[in-house]
């Protein structure tokens, strides 16, 4: 029987050429913090280098599509605030463009103001969750403290406004559900002062990190011949270099009548369209959005605040595509009717399911922690993946 | 450029292909036949700058009776997304898969098979991705019976079909 240090001994000895690297199969998820939700990726590493990464989806998956076509157009809405339930607002205000669209409800300006406002805000809590749980990714816990901070200020508001803090239901169709008080309006305001120049000290804080930056540049690398294929939208598409925004390009609602630039990826600390590129266009949206409620806040007209809508939604039969751009990229709700009470199909094209379908092409090759940024750096939510 | 001059250039081209627009409100759609799904899909992305694949999905309509992919190519020059639409046999629909010229087939045709059943010729690896892998039938069919236990567990059930008149939650 040989001992500890027999064998020890024994296992120095061997030559170096014994001494060689296995590929290991490795889970990653779906219970894992950096996935940022529910994702299993199936990783084939050999040493610290990625040889694949495969996503799998669906641990999420609650069939809003079939929902859909059980309840009424009212009655999806609700629905729809679960699909990314970071920005429930957007989505909502998606669903609703939609099908106003096809019945040809005119919005009230008042509504068209408080929507864009709340749309705007919800924006910057949805970057906000992204920065800081990217901070979070690469090691630094102060963002996320700050980030969700912030955040609470904009659910507090929200709170004021809808009575949740998470699922609004806020947006119905024909405008909102609830007028906004002038307690709201005053609160926004303070807010906008508040937190204004915040945007620069999280810029010093985390931004222009020496690590920080470090870690993210040249690493998840994409091109705008890739984004095309993947048809990537939204901030995977600014961050190399694109200057395409649907509220600039295609506007809906108000957006037209408001002033603001789309920050787009420069390369600025490495290469083209890599992850501190995404980040940093995301950074710079939250100031653009805190603009446009800055062009809204005071000029709210007088008015109602919900057109002349039945109870149940009467939609003539017939096909629409409707685009919104919501903070993870272009939402799209494909409605077909055939002009009953409920929808004949409903589909959701969701920005999230293309982000994340680019994980294996963005991470072959690269080292486990890059692996980390790069997921980090689609900024998915599973709500709107799995649907 | 319009749904009409789109439509024009494109019989031009493949007069077998295109089957005319169908006239719905508030869009409209082209109907394509799908053994020229392909070339059709190919010449707008490579002429006619439909860079993106914006969304493919399919439909079922037990009525006709047809299974149906829509593809809606998204354009960033002409600001304007086009669908198309083709038709295919309701039972063991199978039409030729796009993932050659756009990546993003790849899962949206995946999510297509899980949904529908339809069948992608020439995709790298069709299988369910939203539901398990060993989930029997395609949810989203119209005929689609909500099966009663999974593995030994109860499938819930929130809705009930027969229930014509959904409570409208709507407050005028």
């Amino acid at each position: 029987m040989s001992t500890t240090h027999e064998l020890v001994e024994g296992h120095l000895s061997q030559s170096l050429e014994n001494l060689r690297t296995d590929e290991l199969l490795l889970n990653m998820g779906p219970q894992h913090p950096s996935t940022h939700g529910v994702l299993r990726v199936v990783v084939v590493t050999d040493g610290e280098i990625v040889k694949a990464a495969k996503p799998e989806i669906g641990y999420l998956h609650r069939c809003f599509e079939k929902h859909s076509e059980n309840v009424d157009y009212m009655g999806v809405a609700p629905y729809v605030d679960r699909l990314d339930y970071l920005a429930s607002m957007n989505n909502a205000m998606g669903w609703a463009i939609a099908v106003e669209g096809m019945v040809g409800i005119e919005v009230p300006r008042r509504a068209e103001f408080i929507r864009v406002i709340t749309a705007e805000l919800q924006r910057i809590a949805s970057h906000l969750m992204s920065f800081g749980t990217y901070g979070l990714d690469m090691g630094a816990f102060t963002a996320f403290m700050f980030g969700f901070r912030d955040r609470e200020m904009i659910l507090d508001i929200f709170e004021m406004m809808s009575g949740a803090r998470l699922l609004y239901n806020y947006m119905w169709v024909g405008g909102v559900s609830r007028d906004i008080s002038p307690e709201a309006i005053a609160k926004i305001k303070n807010f906008l002062d508040y937190f204004e120049p915040k945007i620069d000290e999280y810029n010093d804080l985390l931004s222009f990190n020496k690590i920080f930056i470090e870690r993210t540049k040249n690493v998840g690398v994409i091109d705008v011949e890739t984004c095309h294929s993947y048809g990537l939208t939204g901030v995977m598409l600014r961050g190399c270099g694109v200057k395409w925004d649907l509220r600039k390009e295609v506007p809906y609602s108000i957006y037209k009548e408001v002033e603001f630039d789309v920050p787009v990826g420069s390369g600025e600390m490495g290469t083209l369209g890599d992850c501190w590129d995404r980040h940093i266009v995301r950074m710079r949206e939250m100031k653009e959005s805190v603009r446009i409620v800055r062009q809204l806040i005071d000029n709210i007209p007088a008015g109602p605040h919900r057109g002349k809508v039945g109870k149940v939604v009467k939609v003539p039969a017939g096909e629409s595509f409707s685009r919104t751009e919501c903070p993870r990229g272009e939402l799209a709700f494909y409605i077909v009717s055939d002009g009953s009470a409920k929808p004949f199909r409903v589909r959701c094209k969701s920005p999230c399911f293309l982000n994340i379908s680019t994980l294996d092409e963005l991470t072959r090759g690269v080292m486990v922690a890059d692996l980390i940024a790069t997921i980090g750096s689609l900024d998915i939510v599973l709500g709107e993946v799995d649907r | 450029m319009t749904l009409e001059e789109i439509h024009q250039k494109l019989l031009t081209k493949f007069p077998q292909a295109v089957q005319g627009i169908e006239e719905t409100v508030p869009e409209k759609s082209l109907k394509i036949n799908p053994e020229h799904i392909i070339s059709v899909i190919r010449f707008m992305k490579e002429e006619m700058q439909f860079e993106t694949l914006g969304d493919l999905c399919g439909l079922d309509y037990p009525a006709l009776p047809a299974s149906c992919v829509a593809y809606h190519m998204q354009s960033y020059a002409h600001k304007m997304v086009v669908r198309l639409k083709c038709y295919l046999p309701r039972d063991g629909a199978s039409i030729e898969s796009v993932t050659a010229l756009f990546k993003a087939a790849n899962w949206l045709e995946r999510e297509a098979f899980d949904m529908f059943g339809i069948r992608f010729n020439g995709h790298p690896e069709l299988r369910r991705i939203l539901c398990p892998e060993d989930w029997v039938g395609h949810p989203l069919r119209k005929d689609y019976q909500t099966p009663d236990y999974y593995n030994g567990m109860p499938v819930p059930l929130y809705f009930d079909n027969s229930n014509e008149s959904p409570a409208g939650n709507a407050k005028t």
